[in-house]
C-alpha cells in the first residue's frame, strides 16, 4: 500500500501551507520527488494517484506534469542511478568515453539495469556542471571531473553500500 | 444614456474592419471573411484559452497601433493578439507570412501518416485543406515517422495518436465541458501525446465531442468508423427533443439509414453548439429525429459532391434511356476480386454497394 | 585584479553562515533599505545602476520592476529564477553554494521593492543539495529577524520558500517557470499578457535570475550610480562567467565589463589559456543559445577592434560576425574538436527540452537533430546543409517562447562561420568518423600558448 508516514504527511502539510488557500496544486512536483524518493525510486500509477488524493486533484493532472519532467521516472530503476551528463561542454571534455567506459564496466546499455537491479545507467542532458566536466548525478549528489578510476571508485562505493 | 463604444479600425491585408476592443486579429479577419482568414488548426472559438500552439495563423503586424505605429519584431498569432486601433496586419500580402505558414505545415506534416485513404477525417480534414492550400508538393523529412499504438479509449471514441498534431482542443473540451478530466498531454516534446496514461476508458456524457473539434483524424467515432466516406453522405439539419443537450445536429445519412450524428459545424469548422452522447451515439433512428432540411455545404467541400438536392436514382435514368431493359455490367467483378460473394448481383444492389450488402446472406 | 561586488567575500570561511556574513558587513544593505529607504527609492536606486538581467536576455531590471502592476487588493510576487539549466552555465549554482545569503539579502531587498509578501526561489530539481543550504540560510535569516513578520519592525513581512523544479530546461523561460510553480507541466504561455501583469496565480510577478537578485546588494550598498562605473557604457557592473570546455581553469568567475575576450581566456587571473598546449578553434561566449564564433571573430571584431566582454561589443557585428552575452556561459572549443559533432550535441540538448506545444520547435527540432546526427556519421548530402539552413529558419521567431531561437541559433551560427567543416563532413565520409576537421582558415589569429596579458 501506497502511503506516507505520519513524519512525510507533517512534510506534505508544510509544503502544501507554502502557498495561497486552494493553490495546493503547486505542491505537486515538491510531493512527486517526497513520493519518488519513498516509494521505490519511481512513480507507479498508484503512487501517482495516492499523490493526487493527497492533492485534491485529478489523476491525469499528476500523470501530465510526472511526464514531463525528466527526473521523475516512470519506471522502476536500480538501486543506484547513474545519470551521466552527455551535452557540449561535458561532450568536449570526453563524457561519451565515459558512458562507454560505465557500460562495459556494468555490462548494460543506456536506459539498463542490471540483472542483480543494483545500477541504472541513464543519460541525461547538462546538468549545470560544465566547469567540472565530465560529470555524473548520482542520488542527491554530483560526481565530477570523471575519469575511468573515478567510475571503478564510485561502482565499488555502491556495492559495498548495498551489501 | 448608454456610452458609445468605441469600435476599433484595423486594417488586414489592406482591408479595413471596423471591431470591438478585446477582438483578436484572426477574429477580425473571419469579420471580414475570404481568403484573408488566417487558417486555425488549434484556436476553437468555443474553448477557453485554445490557440497560439500550432503556429498556422501566423500574420505579420506591419503597424502596431495609430499610437504606436511600429511593426512588430515578430510574426504573431493571430488568434492570440488582440488588436489595437490602427492596427495593419498583413496575412496573404505578406510573402514572409506565407513562407512560414508553409514552414509550420512542413513541420505538422513532418509525422503525419499519409493514411488519408484510409482514414475516416478524410474529406472534412482540416490538415488535408492547409496541405493543400499552404504546403508544398513533397516532403524533405527523410526519417521513420513517429507511430504510436492505436488505443480506443472507450465504447465509443478511437484515439489513432500518430495522426495528432497536438491542438489541446480535446484537452480543452474535456476540461470546459466535463466534470472530470480523465485524459490528458503526457510527454514532452516530440514524445508528446495524448492519453489517459492507464488505459481507460472516457466516460462522460459530452466526451464525445473532442470527436468533433480534433481537426485531424485523431480521434473518431467507432460507431462510425469504416462505415463510409463522408462525401458519399448526405448531411442533413435535424433536432430532437433532448435532455442533456440542445439536439441540434447533423444527421449524415444514405438513404434512411444514419450512420453518423455530429454537431452543427460553421463554415471554420467549429461546431455551433455541443452535442451529449446519446444523441451522437445511440440515437440513430430516424424516426427519432425531425429533419429540417439538407445541410448547407461549401460546394469546394468534397461533401457537396454527393449532396444535391432532387436525386434522381441511377436505377431510373438508365432503364429510362435503356428504354425499359434492365442494364447490364460491362465486366463481371467477380472475375478479378475476390473480395466481394460472387452470390450477389450488384446490378440488383440499391445505390452504391455497401458493405452489408455483403453481409447479408444472399 | 578586477574590482568584484558579488564574489569578493566568497573566499571567506564558513561565508555560508549567518553569523560569518553578518560580521563580514552582511545585511547591511537590507539594514540600509529597511530603515531609510521606500520601495521607489529602491527601484530608483536599480534603474539607476544601469543592471541588466543576468540570465540571458539582459533587459534592464529596474525598467522590469516599474511595469509590475499594481492594482488594490492583488498579491505581488517575486520569483527568484534558479533553474539554470542553459549549457555552459554554472554560475547561480556557485553563488547559491557558497553564498547563500547574498541571494536571501538581494530576496529581502527586492521584494521589499515590489511589495512581495511570499517570494519563491525556483531552482533546478537536479541541483538536489542546494535547498538544504538555501533553506538553512532562510532559517538562520528568520531566527535573526530578516524574514518573517515585522522585519526590523519596520512592519513588512515577508516569507521566502525553495521550489525544486524536476529536469526541464524550459522552465527557465519565466511563464514556463510559473506554470511549474503553480504545479503544472512548464509549457510557456503565450504573451501577452505579461507575467508583470497577470503571472503566478494570475497575480502581477517578477521573475529575476539569481545573480541580478544577488546584484541588488552591491548596488544598495555602493549605490547605482557608483554601480554604473563599473563597466563600459550600458554594460555596468560586473557579471559571473561559467568558463569551461577546453581551457586551464574552468570555473566561475567575476569579471568587471571592461576586460577584453581575449583577457579572460588568456590571462591566468580567468580562464588560463587553452588547455594541454592546444589552439584555440571555436568559442560560444554565452551560453550554449548563443551564436559560436570561430577564434577570428571571438577576440577581434569584424572592424578589427579588440572585443570586450560586453553586452555590446560580443553582439558587435549581429548574427553575421558576433555573438551575445547571454547567461555568461563561456564554453571554449581546442582545435581537436569537431564543430559538426558539438553541434549535433546541442541539437539534441534542445531537442529533448522542448515543451511540445507548438509545432515548428516539436518537429523542428527532432528533424534537425536527424540531420545533423546524418552529416556527423558521414551519411550526409551537401544538401542537408541549406535544408538544416532552412529549418532552423523556419523554427526561428516562429515560436512561442524563445527555445525554438535558442535551437535555431547554434545550428545557423555552425554553418554560417564553418560550412566548410559540414561539407567536408559530406564529401569525406569515410574519414569524418575517424578523425576531426582540425582548425582551417579561421586559425587561432594568436601564436599558440602564449599568454595574453
Amino acid at each position: 500500500m501506497v502511503q506516507f508516514s505520519e513524519e512525510k504527511l507533517n512534510k506534505v502539510k508544510e509544503i502544501i501551507a507554502r502557498y495561497p488557500e486552494g493553490k495546493q496544486k503547486s505542491a505537486l512536483i515538491p510531493l512527486l520527488h517526497l513520493a519518488q524518493e519513498e516509494f521505490g525510486g519511481w512513480l507507479s500509477p498508484e503512487t501517482m494517484d495516492y499523490v493526487a488524493s493527497l492533492l485534491q486533484i485529478t489523476p491525469i493532472e499528476v500523470y501530465e506534469v510526472a511526464t514531463f519532467y525528466s527526473m521523475f521516472n516512470m519506471k522502476p530503476v536500480g538501486k543506484y542511478l547513474f545519470e551521466v551528463c552527455q551535452t557540449g561542454p561535458c561532450m568536449l571534455n570526453g563524457s561519451d568515453q565515459i558512458i562507454d567506459y560505465i557500460k562495459s564496466k556494468l555490462g548494460i546499455g543506456v536506459g539498463e539495469t542490471t540483472p542483480d537491479g543494483l545500477f541504472t545507467l541513464k543519460t541525461v542532458e547538462c546538468l549545470g556542471a560544465c566547469g567540472y566536466a565530465p560529470m555524473m548525478q548520482l542520488g542527491k549528489h554530483y560526481r565530477e571531473h570523471l575519469t575511468p578510476e573515478k567510475v571503478d571508485a564510485i561502482i565499488a562505493e555502491c556495492r559495498a553500500k548495498a551489501n | 444614456m448608454a456610452e458609445e463604444k468605441k469600435l476599433f479600425k484595423v486594417k488586414i491585408d489592406n482591408i479595413s474592419v471596423e471591431v470591438e476592443p478585446g477582438t483578436t486579429i484572426l477574429n477580425a479577419a473571419r469579420q471580414i471573411g475570404g481568403d484573408i482568414v488566417p487558417p486555425a488548426m488549434c484556436y476553437y472559438s468555443k474553448l477557453q484559452g485554445s490557440g497560439g500552439k500550432c503556429r498556422t495563423c501566423l500574420v505579420k503586424v506591419t503597424k502596431g497601433s495609430e499610437a504606436d505605429p511600429r511593426p512588430m519584431p515578430k510574426l504573431v498569432a493571430s488568434c492570440r493578439t488582440t488588436v489595437m486601433d490602427g492596427m495593419e496586419v498583413a496575412n496573404i500580402t505578406s510573402p514572409e507570412v506565407q513562407e512560414a505558414r508553409k514552414g509550420v505545415v512542413e513541420f505538422l506534416l513532418l509525422n503525419h501518416p499519409l493514411d488519408c485513404p484510409i482514414c475516416d477525417q478524410a474529406g472534412e480534414c482540416h490538415l488535408q485543406d492547409l496541405g493543400y492550400e499552404h504546403g508544398a508538393d513533397g516532403t524533405r523529412y527523410e526519417f521513420k515517422r513517429r507511430t504510436f499504438d492505436q488505443i480506443d479509449i472507450g465504447e465509443n471514441i478511437k484515439l489513432h495518436m500518430t495522426r495528432c498534431i497536438l491542438c489541446y482542443r480535446c484537452v480543452y473540451t474535456a476540461d470546459q465541458l466535463t466534470q472530470r478530466r480523465e485524459h490528458g498531454v503526457l510527454g514532452r516534446g516530440e514524445h508528446a501525446e495524448i492519453g489517459t496514461y492507464i488505459q481507460k476508458a472516457l466516460d462522460n456524457d459530452f466526451i464525445g465531442n473532442v470527436i468533433d473539434v480534433c481537426p485531424v483524424g485523431a480521434l473518431t467515432d467507432r460507431t462510425f468508423r469504416f462505415k463510409n466516406r463522408v462525401w458519399f453522405l448526405k448531411p442533413v439539419d435535424a433536432h430532437r427533443h433532448c435532455d442533456k443537450c440542445c439536439g441540434k445536429t447533423v444527421l449524415w445519412m444514405r438513404g434512411d439509414e444514419i450512420f453518423r450524428v455530429t454537431a452543427r459545424k460553421d463554415k471554420y469548422g467549429e461546431v455551433e453548439e455541443f452535442i451529449c452522447d446519446t444523441c451522437r451515439f445511440h440515437t440513430k433512428d430516424v424516426k427519432d429525429w425531425t429533419i429540417e432540411g439538407p445541410r448547407k455545404i461549401d460546394r469546394h467541400s468534397v461533401i457537396s459532391q454527393g449532396h444535391y438536392v432532387g436525386t434522381v436514382k441511377p436505377k431510373e435514368t438508365i432503364t429510362d434511356v435503356l428504354e425499359g431493359r434492365q442494364p447490364r455490367l460491362l465486366m463481371d467483378i467477380h472475375s478479378v476480386s475476390e473480395v466481394n460473394r460472387p452470390g450477389i448481383e450488384l446490378s440488383k444492389i440499391d445505390g452504391p454497394a455497401h458493405s452489408d450488402d455483403f453481409k447479408k446472406d444472399a | 585584479m578586477g574590482r568584484k561586488l558579488l564574489l569578493d567575500k566568497a573566499h571567506i570561511e564558513n561565508i555560508r553562515y549567518y553569523s560569518t556574513y553578518r560580521a563580514n558587513g552582511g545585511y547591511a544593505a537590507a539594514e540600509k533599505v529597511l530603515k531609510s529607504m521606500s520601495p521607489e527609492q529602491v527601484v530608483e536606486e536599480v534603474k539607476k545602476s544601469g543592471l541588466r538581467g543576468r540570465g540571458g536576455a539582459g533587459f534592464p531590471t529596474g525598467m522590469k520592476w516599474s511595469f509590475l502592476a499594481k492594482p488594490e487588493g492583488v498579491p505581488r510576487y517575486l520569483v527568484c529564477n534558479a533553474d539554470e539549466s542553459e549549457p555552459g552555465t554554472f554560475k547561480d549554482r556557485y553563488l547559491m553554494e557558497f553564498l547563500p545569503h547574498l541571494l536571501i539579502e538581494g530576496l529581502l531587498i527586492s521584494s521589499f521593492a515590489l511589495g512581495s509578501n511570499h517570494t519563491y526561489i525556483y531552482i533546478r530539481g537536479e541541483y538536489a543539495w542546494i535547498p538544504d543550504i538555501l533553506e538553512q540560510a532562510i532559517a538562520e535569516a528568520k531566527q535573526n529577524g530578516w524574514l518573517g513578520k515585522n522585519i526590523q519592525g519596520t512592519g513588512f513581512d515577508l516569507e521566502i520558500y525553495v521550489q525544486r523544479g524536476a529536469g526541464a530546461y524550459i522552465c527557465g523561460e519565466e511563464t514556463a517557470l510559473i506554470e511549474s510553480l503553480e504545479g503544472k507541466r512548464g509549457n510557456p504561455r503565450i504573451k501577452p499578457p505579461f507575467p508583470a501583469v497577470k503571472g503566478l496565480w494570475q497575480s502581477p510577478t517578477v521573475v529575476n535570475n539569481v545573480e541580478t537578485l544577488a546584484a541588488v546588494v552591491p548596488i544598495i550598498n555602493i549605490g547605482g550610480e557608483e554601480y554604473a562605473k563599473y563597466g563600459i557604457g550600458k554594460s555596468t557592473g560586473t557579471k559571473l562567467i561559467s568558463a569551461c570546455g577546453n581551457i586551464n581553469k574552468p570555473g566561475v568567475y567575476e569579471i568587471e565589463m571592461n576586460i577584453s575576450v581575449e583577457e579572460f581566456l588568456y590571462s591566468d587571473e580567468y580562464c588560463g589559456g587553452i588547455a594541454n598546449g592546444k589552439r584555440l578553434k571555436a568559442c560560444i561566449p554565452g551560453g550554449s543559445s548563443v551564436p559560436i564564433l570561430p577564434a577570428n571573430l571571438l577576440l577581434k571584431t569584424a572592424k578589427g577592434e579588440s572585443r570586450m566582454m560586453t553586452y555590446e561589443s560580443l553582439n558587435d557585428g549581429g548574427f553575421a560576425s558576433g555573438s551575445m552575452m547571454g547567461s555568461g556561459g563561456f564554453i571554449v572549443l581546442d582545435e581537436d574538436q569537431c564543430v559538426v559533432r558539438h553541434t549535433l550535441s546541442l541539437a539534441r540538448f534542445y531537442h529533448h527540452e522542448s515543451c511540445g506545444q507548438c509545432s515548428p520547435c516539436r518537429e523542428g527540432t527532432g528533424w534537425m537533430k536527424r540531420v545533423l546526427h546524418n552529416i556527423e556519421n558521414g551519411k550526409g548530402k551537401m544538401s542537408d546543409i541549406d535544408l538544416l539552413w532552412d529549418i532552423q529558419r523556419k523554427i526561428e521567431g516562429n515560436t512561442i517562447c524563445p527555445l525554438g531561437d535558442a535551437a535555431a541559433w547554434p545550428v545557423a551560427a555552425a554553418i554560417r562561420h564553418f560550412r566548410d567543416e559540414f561539407e567536408w563532413h559530406v564529401l569525406n565520409p569515410e574519414e569524418c568518423v575517424k578523425r576531426n576537421y582540425g582548425l582551417a582558415h579561421y586559425a587561432d589569429p594568436l601564436p599558440l600558448a602564449t599568454a595574453a596579458v
